[in-house]
């Protein structure tokens, strides 16, 4: 065989070091600092919490086929909302995009070796993986029945079940949200490689940076909250108890201050993803680059002051909902400039419909409806009809599935190449992507209908004329399930069997397509030297692959 | 082995104290510095809720938390209150000896801010046992004799949580200054790295300026508001 390779030099013989082969042992995964790697241990665990986000949906999708509670008792219907809630928000949209794909090329796309605390984010993930076993303990220990949203007084003075032990699992998991943040701000400042300017960074970047700012403002007013509750629950000294001189409202403004922009830490980085896929295969830059990167700041500073939108019907003073309603109508301006420049972007681009751009334009289809009915509900009136309804259900379930989960799934494709050195078969994944977005829609359309015709949310029964659109809905689950049972498939697949990825599989501009596929575990064989802007196309031949430092002189002069 | 590949990194630095993904210890210092602020506002964040709390019921209850600041021991946490500024002075000395690298009053100044530190500790265990015996632990062993006792309860459990947390974090604080002295005695810093002095610093300082806020706002307020 060696032969073979009589004609290169001997170095160039020996395999390439990447991450991934820099050590087998289960000690190197688990106790690595490469931003990498801790990436893809953050995958695992995210993939296996939406895992069990998802049986949870199934089984109430499952109990909602008929009017009659037949399938399971209402308290036990109760824990299943409830524990898909808090498994969907707090332990899979939250990290899915930062703490994966965020960790895996962050560094990477600014040209750094590895973010500013290597082992803060490792303690990170421990600290997630602690939090959420946690919570599951208490999950299949009894469980728990408040909702996602532990209101009061029913969290602190009725409910008996399991409400301290799964709080106290979301705030040990806020931490790791809080550790990411802080690293990825300080990683964004100070790690940035030469002529890598604020104005050169992708648009993934700056979404990050958005997303950083409210993980660390946000979450701890979160963690402080769930003290509380847990206090009050223990002590009962009147917190939140109105017979002691407390207010229960109190609690739902602490909440939703973290809550509502905790919505935008997961569509932010969401709307990061689908800058990167749109510009890549319109083969275009963003239109108006500067404009989706403030948006993306704007959307996060007006995210903490709409968080009384959340308490129109909470005995708030009116003159505060009217305030309220007014900036949550102004969230829809930095929004709408994405939006626009997106689809700007796409035109009289030559597009290429990829599955990472199926991903991105359902995204774009989906977040505009989801974003719209926002609107709906921030109006005080409209509001009363539709409050607490399957609106709002349907509603936020545009959000974040059609917007979050899709940019998850479009990123998984898009970097799926990079981060495994590996090329999946295109024609599964568009076809699942197709699977995914008329599943989608299926399920949560009729739930617009329903909340509109007045089906309340959290409801076990039901009046018979609601059947057929929740037997659509569930149909639609259904086939969402295969959609996303799909990737599963090929994927894993392709990890054995997948064509190997060139460093540049999509003819795309960043600086992560300027290094191997799987990159080398110090992400770059000599630190970049930016001389472009982001989303620079140039032709083929002048894009250049950053090798081992005695390479660029050579091509240079070629 | 992935042992010897991560070593074969970190022979590159040529500081001991450099990580191996930094380009040189100023770069280190910049991002240590920077997240060290970060997380300072992490933590405004976490005590805002409190004090969120305590400015909403303040304003509801304004007799009954005058009435029952007078409960708290003014001259105790007055002197707490100098002990803590003390701390920070001798904490501030240290950073500047660290930055010279003398590393002898270094320690020093260290040890007395643990020391003075420690003071604080003490003195919040007798305060909190006075209050035990005077009956005053909200939800567990409460008993007041002033009007509106459940009301006073709120400012209660607002004094134990908000201080509580704040001698935590003191606590937390105590045990960083324990390992800094064990590594300024084993001559880990120098005027080219000292930034885990200069960082433990501004956690120290900002420990103290939380209390510049809750003493006035608990032990002060019956002053202010006339009862």
């Amino acid at each position: 065989m060696s032969t073979a390779v009589i004609h290169t030099p001997a170095e160039a013989a020996k395999p390439r070091t990447t991450y991934l082969n820099a050590g087998y042992t289960l000690k190197s995964w688990l106790l690595t600092l490469d931003h990498k790697r801790i990436g893809i241990l953050y995958l695992l665990g995210v993939s296996f919490f939406f895992l069990i986000g998802g049986i949870y949906a199934t089984l109430i999708r499952l109990e909602l086929l008929t009017p009659q509670g037949d399938l399971v008792s209402a308290q036990t219907y109760n824990k299943l909302f409830t524990q898909h809630g808090i498994m969907m928000v707090f332990f899979f949209l939250i990290p899915s995009i930062p703490a994966v794909f965020g960790n895996f090329l962050l560094p990477i796309m600014i040209g750094a070796k590895d973010v500013a605390f290597p082992r803060l984010n490792l303690l990170s993930w421990y600290i997630y993986m602690t939090g959420a076993l946690f919570a599951s303990y208490a999950m299949f220990a009894g469980g728990v029945d408040t909702g996602w949203t532990f209101y009061p007084p029913y969290s602190t003075n009725y409910a008996n079940t399991y409400v301290i032990a799964t709080g106290l699992g979301i705030f040990i998991a806020g931490f790791s949200s809080i550790l990411t943040g802080l690293n990825f701000i300080v990683t964004i400042h100070t790690m940035r490689a030469p002529g890598m300017t604020w104005y050169r960074l992708p648009l993934f970047v700056w979404a990050h940076y958005a997303t950083s700012l409210i993980q660390v403002l946000g979450t701890p007013v979160l963690a402080i909250t769930l003290l509380l509750v847990a206090l009050e629950r223990t002590v009962g000294i009147g917190i939140f108890d109105p017979r002691l001189g407390g207010d229960p409202v109190l609690f739902q403004h602490l909440f939703w201050f973290y809550s509502h922009p905790a919505v935008y830490i997961m569509v932010l980085p969401a709307m990061g993803v689908v800058s990167e896929i749109i510009a890549t295969f319109s083969r275009k830059p963003i239109f108006g680059y500067k404009f989706v990167a403030f948006s993306s700041l704007a959307i996060a500073v007006f995210g903490f002051l709409v968080w009384g939108h959340h308490m129109f019907t909470s005995s708030q003073s009116v003159y505060a909902g009217m305030i309220f309603s007014l900036i949550s109508y102004a969230v829809a301006i930095p929004s709408a400039i994405k939006v626009f420049n997106w689809t700007a972007t796409m035109y009289r681009g030559s597009i290429s419909y990829d599955s990472p751009m199926l991903y991105a334009m359902g995204f774009i289809g989906l977040f505009l409806i989801g974003g719209l009915t926002g609107l709906f509900l921030a109006a005080l009136g409209l509001d009363v009809h539709v409050h607490d309804t399957y609106f709002v259900v349907a509603h936020f379930h545009y959000v974040m599935v059609g917007g979050s989960l899709l940019a998850y799934l479009g990123a998984m494709h898009y970097w799926w190449p990079k981060m495994t050195g590996r090329l999946y078969p295109e024609g599964w994944a568009r076809f699942a992507a197709l699977v995914v977005f008329v599943g989608f829609n299926l399920t949560f359309f009729p739930q617009f209908i329903l909340g509109y015709l007045g089906m309340p949310r959290r409801y076990h029964t039901y009046v018979p004329e609601f059947q057929l659109l929740h037997v659509l809905s569930t149909a639609g689950a259904s086939i969402l399930a295969v959609g996303l049972i799909l990737p599963a498939i090929y994927l894993l697949w392709s990890l054995k069997r997948g064509p190997i990825a060139p460093a540049d599989p999509w003819m795309a501009t960043g600086l992560e397509w300027r290094t191997s596929s799987p990159p080398p575990p110090e992400n770059f064989e000599r630190t970049p030297v930016v001389t472009w802007n982001a989303y620079e196309f140039r032709p083929q031949e002048e894009t250049e692959i950053i090798g081992p430092p005695s390479e660029p002189d050579v091509s240079k002069r070629n | 082995m992935a042992q010897s590949e991560v070593t074969a990194q970190r022979a590159v630095a040529h500081h001991p104290a450099l990580a191996h993904h930094f380009e040189n210890l100023e770069q280190q210092r910049e991002a240590s510095t920077l997240g060290m602020w970060i997380f300072l506002i992490t933590e405004i964040m976490f005590f805002g809720g409190l004090f969120l709390a305590y400015s909403i019921y303040r304003s509801w209850y304004p007799q009954v938390f005058a009435e029952a600041s007078h409960h708290l021991d003014i001259v105790l946490g007055g002197v707490n209150t100098v002990v803590l500024i003390t701390s920070s002075l001798t904490m501030a000395l240290a950073v500047y000896h660290s930055q010279v690298g003398n590393q002898r009053k270094l320690i020093l100044f260290l040890v007395l801010t643990l020391l003075l530190g420690l003071t604080f500790l003490g003195i919040k265990v007798v305060e909190y046992s006075h209050k035990f015996h005077d009956g005053l632990i909200p939800g567990i062993h409460f008993r007041y004799d002033g009007p509106n006792p459940q009301q006073a309860q709120i400012f209660f459990w607002l004094y134990f949580a908000m201080t509580g947390l704040h001698a935590l974090h003191m606590i937390v604080g105590a045990g960083i200054l324990s390992f800094l002295i064990y590594f300024a005695w084993r001559g880990k810093y120098s005027p080219e790295y000292h930034s885990p002095v200069e960082l433990s610093g501004l956690y120290w300082h900002f420990v103290d300026i939380v209390w510049i806020f809750l003493f006035p706002l608990l032990y002060l307020v019956g002053f202010h508001v006339k009862g």
